[in-house]
């Protein structure tokens, strides 16, 4: 097997008073992209913010590429190359489209991914580039959401409910530019409610139910009635 | 009207009216010592200094969240180190105000690592305590006067400038220059890169700082550098006065609630809101201050009225109404007017 970029630890993390999370162990490989299924409330968001450090863990929880991070604040987090595309998108209203691109940019990664490539990427963006973002429609303001995860060149990009509360044609036309964006060795956690759209994409998945994982495996072979079973928690 | 024939821009019309009717009032106000008399000129100088005060307070509070209710800190600070450093270093007043402002930098700095453990309330009653502290201490400096203060030496007041008049006019000048170097150093900061960071801050923080911001470290340095120009302010406040004592130096009610009144009541959050809240401070205080207690009473309520019915304050009223922005720090769609043929 490839060499792991991130790996957790018998992960375990809280959503307030809530333990969201029990022991999770997962791993992702260099330039693999997996998938994380799960109903509401499995866990899948406090698991993504774990991960960017927007939840304070015990380091040794969460191993980046040899180094243990779970300590770490999210803008240290950054810095070492993982990217959130938050739930939400949550842009900076105030700023224009560019401007929230830029901000992106600000950890000074080399890589492939700066504003031309972005536009090119996403041809609309650079039409509204002066815009504020809250302008934008909401497929529009996911396409900044995702650029301004990717002006950092992380090495891994998290995203998390890529489609929630988009319209069809523009789930599909982000989840067409995805591969574009996957190509160049960059590994991906995808967080998605559709279970077909998160299964094409990926190689493997994990499948979470109440904080833990209830089914892992290999995107393309899984059946769909043991997804169904690990999904609703059916013994 | 098609897409092609509208373009979106940071300039307005309004903002380049604004731009050439601040260099004609500039230039006005520039020669003020030729047409106005001295107690205008003094008033004017004290608009000018509230005015930077407001404009600090505000960058802090209505861009960085720090809600300072200690800012009379830095005020006094720079008060004392201008009349310190005249009268025991022997600097000139000019000279010793990039002192103040070094000296006000550096001392906010272990304050800054202080307070900052702290945060919503209890970091604005933590800086209050801090500027107590700074007005305890000071009244207990013999050689500054203690508890009942001390006048600057007849001596380095007249090595400012030849005779009364030209002292006056340069005293004049200076706080109308720091006033114009606030605006300006406030506006550029926010239009920076830095400032772009302290917006997105302000926005959402959890975002910026899963983007990299350091959330901490951009707070601080906001911090530091209205310290530093506060504590010039204040120098430059008590070379009006050519006296200080640690209760007019370190008083909340003149250096902060005051302040606080002005930006809240001009518009929190936007260049053009202290500048207007300031003229309306002014304005009051000059027709009501006779009144004394009623003079206060009526403030609290103006304050009160625009907190519930204006919540943006007075700026926020006239955004709204008619879409000026005076300083072009955000974005407008406009059509042109086709110019390129038809």
């Amino acid at each position: 097997m490839a060499d792991q970029v991130l790996k957790t630890h018998n992960l375990c993390a809280h959503y307030g008073d809530f333990q969201a999370l029990f022991d999770l162990d997962l791993s992702i490989a260099e330039g693999e992209v997996i998938a994380i299924i799960g109903a509401n409330g499995a866990g899948k968001t406090t698991l993504m913010r774990s991960i960017a450090g927007l939840n304070s863990n015990n380091a040794e929880q969460i191993v980046y590429r040899d180094e243990p991070i779970g300590a770490l604040r999210a803008d240290q987090v950054a810095t070492k190359g993982i990217a959130l595309v938050p739930e939400g998108r949550q842009l900076f209203p105030s700023l224009s489209v560019e401007e929230n691109l830029i901000i992106g940019g600000r950890v000074g990664r080399k890589g492939p991914w700066n504003l031309k490539a972005l536009y090119q990427l996403f041809p609309i963006l650079e039409e509204r580039r002066n815009q504020p973002s809250t302008s934008l429609s909401g497929g529009q303001q996911q396409m900044v959401a995702i650029g301004r995860a990717l002006m950092a060149n992380p090495d891994l990009i998290l995203f998390d409910e890529i489609s929630l509360g988009l319209a069809p044609v523009i789930i599909k036309t982000i989840y067409d530019a995805l591969p574009n964006i996957i190509d160049d060795g960059m590994s991906a956690v995808i967080v998605e409610q559709d279970i077909s759209k998160a299964l094409a994409v990926s190689a493997r998945f994990y499948c979470l139910q109440e904080g833990r994982v209830a089914l892992e495996g290999d995107s393309q072979t899984v059946e769909r009635e043991a997804i169904s079973r690990a999904y609703f928690g059916v013994h | 009207m098609s897409i092609e024939n509208m373009h979106v821009t940071r300039r307005s019309k309004a903002s380049l009216i604004a731009s050439f009717a601040a260099v004609i009032i500039l230039v006005i106000l520039i020669s003020a010592p030729l047409w106005a008399g001295r107690a205008d000129m003094r008033l004017m100088a004290e608009l000018f200094l509230y005015l930077s005060l407001a404009t600090l307070w505000n960058l802090m509070a209505g861009y960085a969240g720090l809600v300072s209710v200690g800012q009379q800190a830095y005020v006094g600070f720079g008060g004392y180190m201008l009349f310190s450093l005249t009268m025991f270093a022997g600097l000139s007043p000019v000279v010793a105000l990039i002192g103040v402002a070094i000296l006000g930098g550096l001392v906010s700095i272990p304050i800054a690592a202080l307070v900052f453990r702290l945060h919503g309330a209890y970091f604005a009653i933590g800086t209050w305590v801090i500027a107590e502290v700074f007005r305890l201490t000071f009244a207990q400096v013999s050689s500054l006067g203690g508890g009942s203060g001390t006048s600057l030496p007849i001596s380095i007041i007249k090595s400012m400038a030849d005779g009364r008049a030209a002292r006056e006019s340069l005293s004049y000048w200076l706080a109308l220059g720091v006033m114009v170097a606030v605006i300006l150093a406030v506006y550029l900061f926010l239009r920076s890169r830095k400032g772009l960071a302290l917006s997105a801050i302000r926005d959402n923080e959890l975002a910026a700082s899963s983007l990299g911001i350091n959330i901490w470290r951009t707070k601080f340095l906001v911090y530091v550098i209205t310290a530093a120009l506060t504590s010039v302010v204040g120098a430059l406040i008590f070379l009006q006065k050519l006296r200080i004592s640690p209760d007019a130096a370190f008083s909340v009610n003149d250096w902060t609630a005051f302040v606080i009144f002005i930006v809240v009541i001009g518009g929190i959050g936007t260049l053009e809101g202290p500048i207007i809240g300031t003229l309306v401070y002014f304005l009051m205080r000059e027709t009501l201050a006779d009144l004394g207690t009623t003079y206060l009473i009526a403030l609290g309520v103006v304050a009160i009225v625009i907190m519930l019915k204006a919540p943006k304050g007075l700026w926020g009223i006239i955004r709204d109404r008619w879409d000026l922005q005076l300083f072009p720090l955000g974005y407008r769609v406009q059509t042109t007017q086709s110019k390129k043929g038809s």
